[in-house]
């Protein structure tokens, strides 16, 4: 399977009644965009800000980050089962908004969750901080189920992002990368001395902004299986989590996966990178033994030699990692795991809640336990009314000067576990 | 130029009073090095001085470990030193935890800096290496001469107040102590780069040693259920609606203790949860669900447990440092004992 990613460059974002992308600039009309969000009726209020590098602004509670990207030749469209109808995607020609994302935001539902500080030493631990941001700020009618308006914030994001990229069809992209997955067998032949290598992506899937959608199925709802992995640069991977923030992938992160981009790099040249398998992290132990006995069958059976495995969020999901690690590794095949630390404020803790001396290959993105003080932004996009309650924070973060004193893990992707960012812990 | 004020510590033997027979003598001081102590002074070069030796025996001190503590520590106070120097206790089990206790004491009473010295299998080193530096040595001393170095460069960069590295870089026992810090390349690099390795055979490094589990065998079946009393005690978030003591919905400071006396049944207008870690509309509307007061209510009733106990405890697992954990459960654990609870139902989410 072959796709080309076509990148347009946008390096600054303006409202304007006429929407365009031009000289690097996007133009987008708020009104039509809201007028649009508004249609479903679960959304009281909704409206649009800016968000830009290096300004004074904070925007929390951020449920999602998504890029644009639109599907210009082959099969399918960008998110297939949520906003492109269902056709298996990851082949032809997709163009790519770089340089910035839709930030769905404001009152959510449950603990509500995630800031990003756009300067200053939040910052610094957040990657979306680098992009402009078109901020969907949303309110729900009074009375709405949480499960109903969770899907509702959902989609009105994801079809925003998919409006916007539309405006990059005709264009001419400032830069492309082509990617290739080959079958088992032409793989084999091409590379007969590269070790096998796949990655597998566990899934988060334990319920209310704890889940993940493939190709628009709950992802706790289905088994392990094998997906190429050009399929996720269209999308097919799409974010409904967003509690503790700094360890959950939003849709931005499965579009820009670090570790498929890595291991598509040492392709051909140090290693043969196979695949991509993904499982979820259900509950139910019942579900941890199905789900990490599949995904070992699976490495078994693509003749694997090294596998990435990378988690998402921590605690209970540290049994997930431990099982696939330990079940894969008794495959005889080697592995290194991804994950992310809850050492204590102090650090001294053991960092995860599951261990076994065959997870002897670790790269965490550091501890996420760790206190900071962010202080007060001249601008909020969303609102300040729940960062005392975000996972993360205490009673008191919210500082009466209108600083912020909490752990690491209210900002969003801070210690992200599929490697996305430099920090780390020893 | 006026040099900086060390006091060591070393035990009977190193401050050559005796052997085994000779451990029981108390703490005593004399002025200027002693034994090992010269050679650190003489590392020093003109920086630095032994102002005084405290010399204990290991058995006098693990046997009298509080007042030979604070005797000591008078003792070293009254120096006015700079920085506080214990063995090096290579392999030796009770010299060890005292130079690790002693050194412990007068960092945090003192407030000046302290370290230690000794073989990574001390017990000593386990007990202290997250309270102060411990120089990691080899397992006798016949290692002395390269225990020296280190210690003396480790005692100079304290005093000066210059930037401790790493483990590595050091010498130091790794304290276990999580730091977060930027690395160049990004994870996802870096766990390709380790995979490489790892395939080829080649020495890798993992960025998190995994530690080793507490595991803790249940306690055997209770036999007369019909008569005994049965607390309940969840890391699901079960609080009283409002959470009236801001339980953090992750990374929990405290637990709550609350009096289900009223109760036959926890229902949404007198329930939540305060979790953040997982969906919390089942709990929310019905928190029997993981607090299962209303079954355990009816157990009552039909006789087949003795009675349900008075409080329930209860924090948020999500995110929580095992210290912490540990911490509530000891704490948890005393007050179930206090009100005779013969049986606890955990739950989690």
């Amino acid at each position: 399977m072959k796709l080309q990613l076509g990148y347009i460059d946008i390096r600054d974002i303006k409202f304007d009644k006429n929407p365009r992308i031009e000289n690097g600039v996007l133009y987008v009309d708020p009104d039509a965009l809201i007028a649009s969000v508004l249609q479903d009726e679960l959304i009281k209020n909704a409206h649009l800000e800016i968000a830009k590098p290096g300004e004074s602004v904070r925007i929390t509670p951020v449920k999602d980050v998504i890029e644009p990207r639109v599907k210009v030749e082959g099969r399918g469209g960008v998110f297939p089962g949520m906003v492109a109808k269902v056709d298996t995607v990851g082949s032809g020609k997709t163009y790519v908004l770089r340089g910035m994302a839709v930030v769905t935001c404001g009152k959510i539902c449950g603990f509500q969750e995630g800031i990003i500080d756009m300067s200053g030493p939040g910052a610094d631990y957040t990657p979306f901080s680098k992009l402009n941001n078109l901020c969907l700020v949303i309110e729900p009618q009074e009375g709405v189920k949480q499960h109903e308006y969770e899907h509702a914030c959902r989609m009105a994001g994801l079809n925003m992002a998919a409006a916007i990229a539309e405006l990059a069809r005709e264009l001419t992209p400032d830069e492309t990368k082509d990617f290739e997955t080959l079958t088992v067998k032409e793989g084999m032949e091409k590379y007969p001395d590269l070790p096998r290598v796949a990655y597998v992506q566990m899934l988060q899937s334990q319920g209310l902004l704890h889940d993940t959608y493939v190709y628009g199925v709950d992802a706790k709802r289905t088994l392990p299986t094998l997906i190429s992995p050009t399929e996720t640069m269209d999308g097919a991977i799409v974010s409904g989590n967003c509690v503790s923030a700094c360890d959950k992938n939003t849709t931005y992160h499965h579009e820009n996966n670090p570790v498929v981009a890595d291991l598509f790099e040492q392709h051909g040249k140090t290693l043969n990178f196979v695949g991509m398998i993904i499982t979820n992290e259900n509950v139910y132990l019942a579900d941890k033994q199905r789900s990490s006995d599949h995904t070992a069958e699976l490495a078994e059976y693509l003749s694997l030699d090294g596998a990435v495995i990378s988690q998402e969020g921590f605690g209970n999901p540290d049994t997930d990692l431990i099982m696939n690690c330990v079940k894969i590794e008794d495959k005889g095949i080697k592995t290194v795991i991804i994950t992310d630390e809850y050492a204590g404020q102090d650090g001294k803790s053991q960092s995860l809640a599951d261990a076994d001396p065959k997870a002897n290959a670790c790269v965490t993105g550091g501890n996420a336990n760790m206190v900071i003080r962010l202080p007060k932004m001249d601008k909020v996009i969303g609102t300040l009314d729940y960062v005392n309650v975000i996972a993360g924070a205490h009673e008191g973060s919210l500082q009466p000067d209108g600083s912020i004193e909490a752990e690491l893990q209210v900002i969003t992707g801070a210690t992200n576990e599929l490697g996305f960012n430099k920090l780390s812990a020893r | 130029m006026t040099k900086f004020r060390v006091v060591h510590y070393i035990n009977q033997f190193f401050g050559q009073i005796g052997g085994e027979e000779k451990a029981d003598v108390p703490p005593e001081k004399r002025q200027g090095p002693v034994g090992p102590g010269l050679a650190l002074s003489a590392a020093f070069k003109d920086e630095a001085e032994i102002v005084a030796t405290i010399i204990c025996g290991d058995s006098y001190f693990n046997e009298n470990m509080d007042s030979a503590t604070e005797t000591i520590i008078k003792m070293v106070k009254e120096e006015k030193p700079d920085l506080f120097i214990a063995g090096p206790a290579f392999n030796a089990g009770r010299y060890g935890v005292a130079a690790g206790a002693i050194a412990s004491a007068v960092k945090e009473q003192l407030n000046i800096p302290s370290f230690t010295g000794m073989y990574e299998e001390n017990p000593g080193a386990d007990m202290y290496k997250q309270n102060v530096y411990i120089i990691q040595t080899g397992n006798s001393a016949a290692k002395m001469r390269k225990a020296i170095p280190p210690m003396a460069a480790l005692a100079l960069k304290l005093l000066k107040g210059e930037p401790i590295g790493s483990a590595a870089q050091e010498g130091y026992i790794p304290t276990g102590v999580r730091k977060n810090l930027f690395e160049e390349k990004r994870g996802s690099a870096r766990a390709v780069d380790m995979l490489l390795k790892k395939l080829a055979g080649e020495p890798f490094e993992t960025e998190y040693p995994m530690p080793t589990f507490d595991r803790v065998a249940p306690q055997p079946a209770v036999k007369d259920l019909a008569h005994a009393n049965i607390a309940l005690v969840t890391s699901g978030g079960i609080v009283p609606k409002g959470n009236p003591d801001h339980i953090e919905s992750s990374s929990a400071s405290h637990y709550g203790e609350y009096s289900i006396a009223e109760f036959d049944d926890l229902t949404a207008a007198d329930h939540e949860t305060a979790h953040g870690g997982y969906d919390p509309v089942y709990a929310n509307e019905d928190p029997d669900r993981v607090l299962p007061v209303d079954v355990l209510r009816d157990m009552e009733k039909e006789g087949i447990i003795g009675k349900l106990n008075e409080f329930f405890y209860t924090t948020v697992g999500n995110g929580t440092a095992v210290a912490n954990a540990k911490k509530f459960a000891e704490e948890i654990a005393q007050k179930l004992k206090m009100q005779n609870v013969d049986a606890v139902i955990l739950t989690s989410t």
